[in-house]
């Protein structure tokens, strides 16, 4: 598979730091809040990679999926037309008014397109608007974790205190009550989480969120919902926290159509929340976004009102490696539960006797195929490696062969 | 034969990827490599199935052909309107598909041959003197685009990242 690492490489050269003492002065003058975050836990694997060839990866956070052609076109054409200037700070008018139906017709979620949504540049920036809009220094944000790698950056940046919210595989990778209880206390704020799950493909249905909505709701908890795997999900239709009524109040919906309609680098997601922190969030937004992408607020018209079809296409097409790729994992005595959504299988590789890092630089070494430590998305995913199933059926069935002679070499 | 869920997703799968194994797909679709098979037999005996094949750039592979598109206006026959005509046409290996259409003719054919030659010798020599066959018009290919639904002029895409979280 042939792979151009040009821009692999850009990154890791902008990134490293070298030892010499002109850098160590330079860091001086980094704030302490930015030198506090972590960097990306896979740099060294970027680096690894560029020095080989033929490497299968299952190592991408996105659907292998081009965005169906008809949504490009609509951002073809709006470019065409001139609608390059900015929108209104909480996006397209029409736009709005779709996300608003079709949450309501998918999720049974009720948000008003005026004062209860706002498009973003994807959810990652509607993740960082919805924490610092409620966060103050010093409140503490249970993330359930293993997560996304920006969900504990995002809540140092904006002063606040992530506390770690343990999901392992024997819960199903859930938040469950007794958990929430043993970590809330009484300077916790937020809860922030992500179902379907990135890096597990675990979900949340509606028991699992029933049995945890009295403990948020007594113990005046806000809720972060990041939902943007929610179409992704292969036994069961997602539920979406702020359907159950109590929960609404209290809940910041984000999601988006980057995974849903393959739609990554186009960069546009919404926040939806009670109209106080929606109002507070676009203070935010419009100071530091000012607006998502217009052409992609167009293309994003499109995906909802005729890219069902494809989507349903790209789901069934999931779910269907997903079975052969777990069975493929089973098979060669990785053991591995069944994700229930997103395109991740999150095998643990405690069998082995490595750790996770050690077993995806060696594989990656010795078999030239690329995984993610699950140690990256937080402490509940030391053991396990994240894989995406978002690979060609033939890349799949080789990734399985070169991770069984792996394993036999052991 | 009554079509379920399960056969139209053999379907699919199979359309784009003929070659996968019956386990595979017995994996991918919670079927046993057995019920594959005799889906797949019922699928074929049914004659839903119809072949198994390739799709091929003959230019790259350095094969010159020439393929024309030719429009046939017919004089329909009172018994047997298209269809018996249509027919005999179809019996031609040079001819690689063929359809009824509506508009201002009424029979498509996909002709191939060696030579620019070779298919107008074909065109005029067989499928213009047969009887009930008033006009031909033949169209040869410049460039095709998309064959089977296979992009055939398009570039490589550009690659993802390798790792992305």
């Amino acid at each position: 598979m042939a792979v151009n690492y040009r821009e692999v490489k850009e990154s890791i050269v902008s990134h490293t730091v070298s030892d010499n003492s002109r850098a160590a002065r330079k860091m001086s003058y980094i704030s302490k809040r930015a030198q506090s975050i972590p960097p990306s836990g896979i740099r060294k694997f970027f680096d690894l990679l560029l020095t080989m060839s033929d490497v299968i990866s299952l190592g991408v956070g996105e659907p292998d999926f081009n965005t169906p052609w008809n949504v490009s076109v609509a951002g073809i054409t709006s470019i065409e037309k001139g609608a390059t200037s900015y929108t209104s700070n909480k996006g397209l008018e029409e736009l709005r008014n779709l996300i608003s139906s079709d949450l309501l017709s998918r999720y049974r979620l009720q948000y008003d397109p005026n004062d209860e949504i706002i498009v973003t540049g994807g959810v990652s920036e509607a993740l960082d608007l919805a924490v610092r809009a409620v966060v103050d220094p010093g409140d503490e944000v249970l993330v359930a974790d293993p997560c996304y790698v920006s969900y504990s950056p995002c809540v140092i940046l904006a002063g606040g205190v992530p506390i770690t919210l343990p999901c392992p595989e024997e819960n199903e990778f859930r938040v469950t009550p007794e958990i929430l209880m043993d970590k809330v206390t009484k300077n916790t704020k937020l809860l922030m989480f992500n179902f379907p799950n990135n890096p597990t493909g675990g979900v949340m249905d509606r028991d699992d969120l029933k049995a945890i909505s009295d403990i948020i709701i007594d113990h005046d908890i806000l809720l972060l919902s990041d939902e943007i795997y929610s179409e992704l999900t292969y036994e069961s239709r997602h539920v979406a926290p702020a359907s159950l009524d109590p929960l609404w109040e209290r809940t910041i919906t984000l999601n988006g159509f980057s995974k849903a309609y393959s739609m990554t680098g186009w960069r546009v997601g919404y926040l939806c929340a009670p109209p106080e922190i929606t109002a507070a969030a676009l203070k935010i937004h419009q100071y530091v976004m000012l607006c998502a992408p217009t052409m992609s607020q167009y293309a994003a018209i499109e995906a909802l009102q005729k890219a069902e079809e494809a989507k349903d296409r790209m789901v069934a097409d999931f779910k269907m490696r997903r079975n052969l790729f777990v069975a493929g994992l089973n098979r060669i005595g990785l053991s591995c539960h069944l994700p229930k959504g997103a395109f991740y299988a999150f095998p643990s590789i405690e069998s082995t006797g490595l750790s996770d890092e050690e077993f995806a630089e060696r594989l990656l070494i010795e078999q030239q195929v690329a995984v993610a430590p699950g140690s990256a998305f937080g402490p509940s995913g030391v053991g396990h490696v994240r894989c995406a199933y978002a690979a060609s059926r033939e890349d799949l069935d080789e990734a399985v062969k070169r991770i069984g002679t792996f394993l036999e070499s052991l | 034969m009554t079509m379920d869920m399960k056969d139209r997703e053999i379907l699919q799968v199979l359309e784009s990827d003929s070659r996968i194994g019956d386990e595979d797909l017995g994996t991918m679709l919670n079927l046993s490599p057995a019920e594959v098979r005799s889906r797949i037999n019922a699928l074929e005996k049914a004659g839903i199935l119809r072949k198994y094949t390739a799709v091929i750039d003959w230019k790259k592979a350095g094969e010159d052909s020439v393929t024309a598109v030719v429009e046939v206006k017919v004089s329909p026959e009172s018994e047997f309107g298209y269809d018996r005509i249509a027919l005999r046409v179809a019996r031609f290996p040079e001819v690689h598909s063929l359809r009824l259409v509506t508009g201002s003719y009424d029979l498509q054919l996909i002709v191939v041959g060696k030579t620019m030659q070779e298919v107008s010798e074909f065109v005029s020599g067989q499928i213009a003197s047969l009887e009930n066959i008033r006009e031909t018009v033949t169209h040869i290919v410049m460039k095709t685009y998309k064959e089977h639904g296979c992009e055939l002029q398009r570039s490589e895409g550009i690659d993802r990242l390798p790792y992305s979280f």
